[in-house]
């Protein structure tokens, strides 16, 4: 059977799937459908310093082949998460896990890093500058090369742990920004967050969504994401996760053609809450189809 | 949570766009009343939350309402046709506050999950009032099927074609109960809310993500602190509710 393990920015992966933040809460409630031990790792609910309740609902809407959520990284703040969501964690998950970390400034971003530094489990910090639900924050870090790397330089400063860097796609240059993070000291890039999308209700004339626009995921992205993650994985030198619309293994074979070292998902847990465990489970299948022996030996494989 | 093949029993119309689906398939995951599926459909991403009607230990029967691409798709569906559904979702109703009399209030599509409840009740010797509220006469469904049970049910239509012309809310305010249960649209909702005399329960809607608590897409604020409602939800007690406008 062929190796299914990858390294990520020093640490050994036991697989390359990873469920995207967002997507897979803090692991528990999964944990009840099967041994989550079977992923590589996975990347968790989206953390704030201050608790957020997020934006009005509606925060949904249905697309072809996808959907947009403008959830707004609802979430019970870096204390409560330490205090009452890590040690449930725990109990279901033994492997170090993605801290997955938003803010509204560079203070914001430091100080929730520094808090989740300290956290043994903790394997990665991955540092969402693309979210596209908030205003004043998120997105806004990740669409200026500059504003990014400030995000990047003042987490670095707090915590010894990798810092991967989640970038958008809504911006013009991915690899002026992927490069300035990767100089700033990123260990490593995540892309693609969701793309910025909208519905409109024909019966209401009304969007659909109560923020009106939201980021739109799931495989109708695959394509976009792909490109991206080639582009990025071809500009810098540091570890690139891939995600964006992953729903099977062969795409996760593909992404990690494209440059990806691991690869995350995200809307599909949504709609088959074990697609992560079948995929893992479906991979040597597709590795000894495309006559690959090891995952790792892949990574960039397209040029 | 469990995630299983139903295979479709019947599907049969009760109005012009009101359809009754019998699925046979495991329903262990099912434990109250007032729980809801989420269905996947072929062509579409997300699946599509429907509160179950009745259920035994092979089979469970839903109630829908055609509004878009997803129920009109399945309303089309014959006997024989498998589908994957994720079942016991949600907390369902809580029986053990009914009291000796306790009124069940449904409205349009949200009739269907007092039948399960209804039959519950009555098992453990209550006696049960069933309010049913339609706009009109041609969108009744389900009263024949409450009083086969042995319930007393009245029905309300808004434009007086059939029972009680007006809303839920004109026979509730002369009945005597115990409590009530109560699931359809958010302006009944309220309206209940604010008539009722006692405690009781109502189950919301709200558009979905995954349904099984992980997207946080249908979270609400309650007195209690942030809910989702296919988790924590969708049935909520009177006394946590807090309106949004």
């Amino acid at each position: 059977m062929g190796k299914l393990n990858v390294n990520l920015c020093g640490i050994e992966l036991d697989n390359p799937v990873i469920p995207a933040s967002g997507t897979f809460g803090f692991g528990y409630e999964y944990a009840e459908l099967y041994d989550i031990n079977e992923l590589g790792t996975f990347s968790f609910k989206g953390t704030t310093k201050e608790p957020r309740f997020g934006n009005p609902t509606p925060r949904i809407a249905e697309c072809t082949a996808g959907m947009i959520n403008a959830v707004g990284l609802q979430n019970p703040g870096v204390e409560q998460v330490i205090s009452r969501e890590l040690p449930k964690l725990k109990k279901c998950f033994h492997k170090p896990v993605m801290a997955n970390v938003s803010g509204f400034s560079v203070d914001d971003y430091a100080y929730t890093c520094q808090k989740l530094d300290k956290e043994e489990q903790v394997g990665w910090l991955e540092v969402n500058v693309s979210c596209p639900n908030v205003h004043g924050g998120g997105m806004s870090f990740g669409t200026q090369p500059e504003a990014a790397a400030e995000v990047t330089r003042a987490v670095k400063a707090v915590t010894t742990k990798p810092v991967i860097v989640k970038l958008s796609p809504n911006v013009t240059d991915i690899v002026s920004i992927a490069k300035a993070c990767e100089e700033a000291g990123a260990d490593g890039i995540s892309l693609i967050n969701t793309m910025l999308g909208m519905r409109i209700d024909l019966r209401t004339r009304k969007p659909i969504i109560a923020n009106k626009m939201g980021g739109f995921s799931g495989p109708a992205i695959f394509p976009v994401a792909v490109r991206m993650v080639y582009q990025v994985a071809n500009a810098v030198s540091i570890p690139v996760v891939g995600m964006g619309g992953v729903s099977s293994a062969e795409d996760v074979v593909e992404m990690m053609l494209a440059g990806a070292a691991a690869v995350e998902i995200g809307a599909a847990n949504l709609v088959n809450p074990y697609i992560c465990r079948d995929i893992i489970r479906d991979l040597p299948r597709v590795m000894e189809k495309y006559r690959i022996e090891s995952l790792s030996e892949i990574i960039g494989g397209a040029k | 949570m469990k995630q299983s093949i139903f295979t479709v029993l019947s599907n049969v119309a009760l109005t012009d766009s009101v359809y009754k689906m019998v699925l046979g398939g495991d329903t262990s995951a099912i434990t109250a009343p007032g729980q809801f599926v989420n269905i996947q459909l072929e062509g579409m991403f997300l699946r599509r939350p429907i509160s179950v009607c009745d259920y035994d230990e092979k089979s469970l029967t839903i109630i829908y309402k055609v509004v878009g691409k997803g129920t009109e798709a399945m309303s089309g569906m014959q006997a024989g046709k498998e589908l994957d559904l994720l079942t016991g979702l949600g907390n369902g109703y809580d029986l053990s506050l009914s009291g000796d009399r306790p009124v069940l209030i449904g409205g349009g599509v949200g009739v269907p999950p007092m039948y399960n409840l209804a039959k519950k009740l009555l098992a453990q010797g209550k006696t049960v009032s069933v309010i049913l509220g339609f706009n009109t006469k041609s969108e009744i469904f389900y009263e024949e099927a409450f009083k086969a049970l042995g319930c007393a049910v009245t029905v309300t239509t808004v434009d007086g074609s059939y029972g009680v012309k007006g809303f839920v809310t004109t026979p509730l305010e002369a009945m005597d109960y115990t409590y009530f249960y109560t699931c359809g649209p958010e302006p009944m909702l309220k309206a209940v809310y604010r008539s009722s005399k006692t405690s009781g329960q109502m189950s919301f809607e709200k558009r979905m993500g995954c349904g099984f608590g992980a997207c946080m897409g249908c979270s609400c604020k309650t007195i209690t602190g942030y809910k989702r409602i296919c988790k924590e939800g969708p049935v909520m007690k009177k006394e946590e509710i807090l309106w949004e406008n």
